[in-house]
């Protein structure tokens, strides 16, 4: 949905007004008008305007003062200036302080038209160039996307068929498989592909960040709010947004998202005007949002608005004949990034690697490997290299007493559950142990 | 109720002939009746002597006080040199979504630009113009489509361009405008 240039008139001149305004309207531009610079600016501070029409000789602040704050406040603002005295120290003045062009009223009708022309084509192309660095970003990103298992090929075979549709999507998958990066390969792969993708991480946010974050937030909306702020959902415009962590969101933004998915309208926090965007859902979790939906936690409406399709990005322990490959993906892209010749890994530590079960998926793999090319001799990375043994840290340990539940029964089971032996060897006392083993309900394996 | 109609009223020398042909290009493009009405205004009023034209502006506020009741759309026909304050001329003008426009023929004939008069290409041009203006008032933007008549036109040659017809799109939007309803 291509977006009306909108232009902002400033003229001291009722008649220059209109008349400029007629102009515009007709030709299909989004118009406001300025009687002065005082309240041009105000509207500027409000609202964006991609051009801005600019009389040089105002009553109060004139053009030229006004094109300074402008330029503060916006660097890539296209402003215009005109007079009706011809002037070239007054046309150099302007150009000198950032003004896109400079012209003496009253205008050849054709020159106007150029002039708004050009400058239209010049906030297409910064859009382009802006759409393009992304996607550049983008397609970086998708070649991170490496698998020859079975497992992965069928993901890619999703990517590929539910790509051209415009279904919403969910990923699950474990922390740390790449929901991410089928997602950006989804987008990279869809007809929205020369739009943006917009990542929100709903986890990170709390409700009312969420809220401004997603819809966007007019000016005094709340403390801090000293200008208007587009949402992601506007800025997702004829692209996809991505919401990671989906089943972290509050039960009231639930029913905010499910009516704005339906309607693709939203209002501004703050706001009282409907935006409406044309965007493409891909949303990210590592629950399970169906037994969320029976326990009541997850809105059941939202989760069929949601589960059009769903991927579910197999762990790392399930496609172990990937590892190898993304072992190799792993040491070029971090001995590259630091500079360094490339160098091979022994069979003794991939063989290691392919045995680990990997709980924290590709992400602990990368940790891994980048940490080994930091850490090693700069030739070849071998077990020493890797953190097995003592450094490895149990990643199902998040908390003080799942290691300490975690390293009695360990002793007790070095000891054979023998209570006296055990307590001697931890260096407390049998009452200690006994409390201990029965808070953590500590029972011999069979 | 008298049946409604677009108002043509024809401020200068112009020939019947001429103001029916614009008359039946009209109605056979808006599916209204259009009626022909002679006035005379004072153009003194109007000349702005610095310019040695005439002000758009407050001509089209003028023709827009002289619609009669049963009219939709009115259009005052001119042949004298137009501006509006911001640009050196206009073949025309009209409010968007409004009652009321004007053109004039002033800057389309062929003398003007040193070239042989043509009375046929004079015609075609003031009709195309005509039916532009009135475009606007039905609330038709500028059009992007070479051949429409909507297309912004800044020099005769652009007007030799376009045809003297609305493109399926403006004529799409023109009939959601009108409810489709025909006024005769």
């Amino acid at each position: 949905m291509a977006r009306k240039i909108s232009i902002l008139v400033v003229d001291d001149e009722e008649s220059v007004r209109d008349s400029l305004s007629n102009w515009f309207v007709e030709d299909g531009y989004e118009v406001e008008c300025a009687e002065n610079a005082k309240k041009a600016l105000q509207l500027i501070e409000s609202a964006h305007f991609d051009i801005i029409l600019a009389d040089i000789k105002m009553p109060g602040m004139d053009g030229l003062e006004m094109l300074r704050r402008i330029k503060s406040l916006k660097q890539d603002a296209i402003v215009i200036v005109m007079t009706a005295f011809a002037s070239v120290n007054t046309a150099v003045m302007a150009l000198k302080d950032g003004a896109y062009d400079y012209v003496t009223k009253p205008f050849d009708p054709d020159d106007l038209s150029h002039l708004i022309r050009n400058a239209s084509k010049q906030i297409s192309l910064s859009k382009e160039n802006e759409t393009l660095k992304e996607k550049v970003v983008m397609l970086d990103n998708v070649d991170d996307l490496i698998g020859n298992s079975e497992a992965m090929k069928k993901v890619l075979k999703q990517v590929e068929s539910v790509a051209q549709s415009n279904s919403s999507v969910i990923i699950t998958g474990e922390s740390g498989t790449g929901k991410e990066l089928i997602a950006r390969a989804i987008h990279a792969n869809s007809s929205r592909r020369y739009y943006p993708l917009v990542s929100v991480h709903c986890g990170a946010l709390t409700e009312s960040l969420l809220e401004s974050e997603l819809f966007g937030h007019e000016k005094g909306a709340f403390t801090g709010a000293m200008y208007n702020r587009k949402g992601r959902f506007e800025m997702a415009d004829s692209g996809s947004i991505f919401l990671d962590e989906i089943a972290t969101i509050s039960s009231k933004m639930q029913i905010e998202l499910l009516r704005v998915l339906e309607t693709k309208t939203f209002i501004r926090v703050g706001g009282n005007k409907e935006t409406s965007s044309d965007f493409r859902v891909i949303c990210a979790t590592n629950r399970d949002l169906k037994s969320m939906v029976e326990q009541g936690t997850f809105r059941e409406d939202l989760y069929y608005r949601l589960n059009v399709v769903n991927i579910t990005v197999p762990p790392l322990r399930e496609r172990i004949e990937d590892i190898p490959l993304l072992v190799d993906y792993f040491i070029k892209k971090y001995c590259t990034t630091m500079n360094k010749p490339p160098i091979t890994i022994d069979a003794a530590a991939m063989q290691r690697l392919e045995e680990y079960p990997f709980p924290g998926n590709i992400r602990e793999l990368e940790n891994m490997i980048e940490r080994a090319i930091v850490i090693g001799n700069g030739k070849k990375i071998t077990l020493k290299d890797l953190p097995f043994g003592k450094d490895m840290i149990d990643n199902s340990i998040e908390s003080l007493d799942d290691f300490e539940k975690t390293f009695i029964r360990q002793i007790l089971n070095k000891y054979s559950w023998n209570i006296s032996r055990t307590a001697k060897a931890l260096k407390v006392d049998r009452v200690t142990l006994y409390n201990k083993i029965k808070k953590y309900d500590l029972k011999p394996e069979e | 109720m008298a049946q409604q109609h677009i108002t043509l009223i024809s401020f200068g020398y112009f020939g019947k002939q001429f103001l029916d042909t614009i008359a039946e290009a009209v109605k056979k493009e808006f599916y209204i009746n259009a009626i022909i009405r002679e006035s005379h205004i004072d153009l003194n009023e109007f000349f702005d002597p610095g310019r040695r034209q005439y002000n758009g502006n407050k001509l089209l506020a003028a023709v827009d006080t002289m619609s009669d009741t049963d009219s939709l759309k009115t259009i005052g026909l001119f042949s004298v040199d137009l501006f509006i304050p911001i640009l050196t001329y206009i073949f025309g003008q009209a409010a968007l979504n409004g009652h009321a426009g004007i053109a004039s023929l002033y800057r389309l004939s062929n003398e003007r630009y040193g070239m042989r008069p043509d009375d046929k290409l004079l015609l075609e041009r003031f009709t195309k113009e005509v039916v532009h203006e009135l475009g606007h008032t039905f609330g038709l933007i500028h059009c992007s489509v070479p051949t429409c008549v909507m297309r912004s036109s800044t020099y005769v040659e652009d007007i030799d361009q376009k045809n003297l017809s609305l493109c399926s799109s403006c004529h799409a939007q023109l009939e959601i405008r009108q409810g489709t309803q025909k006024y005769f």
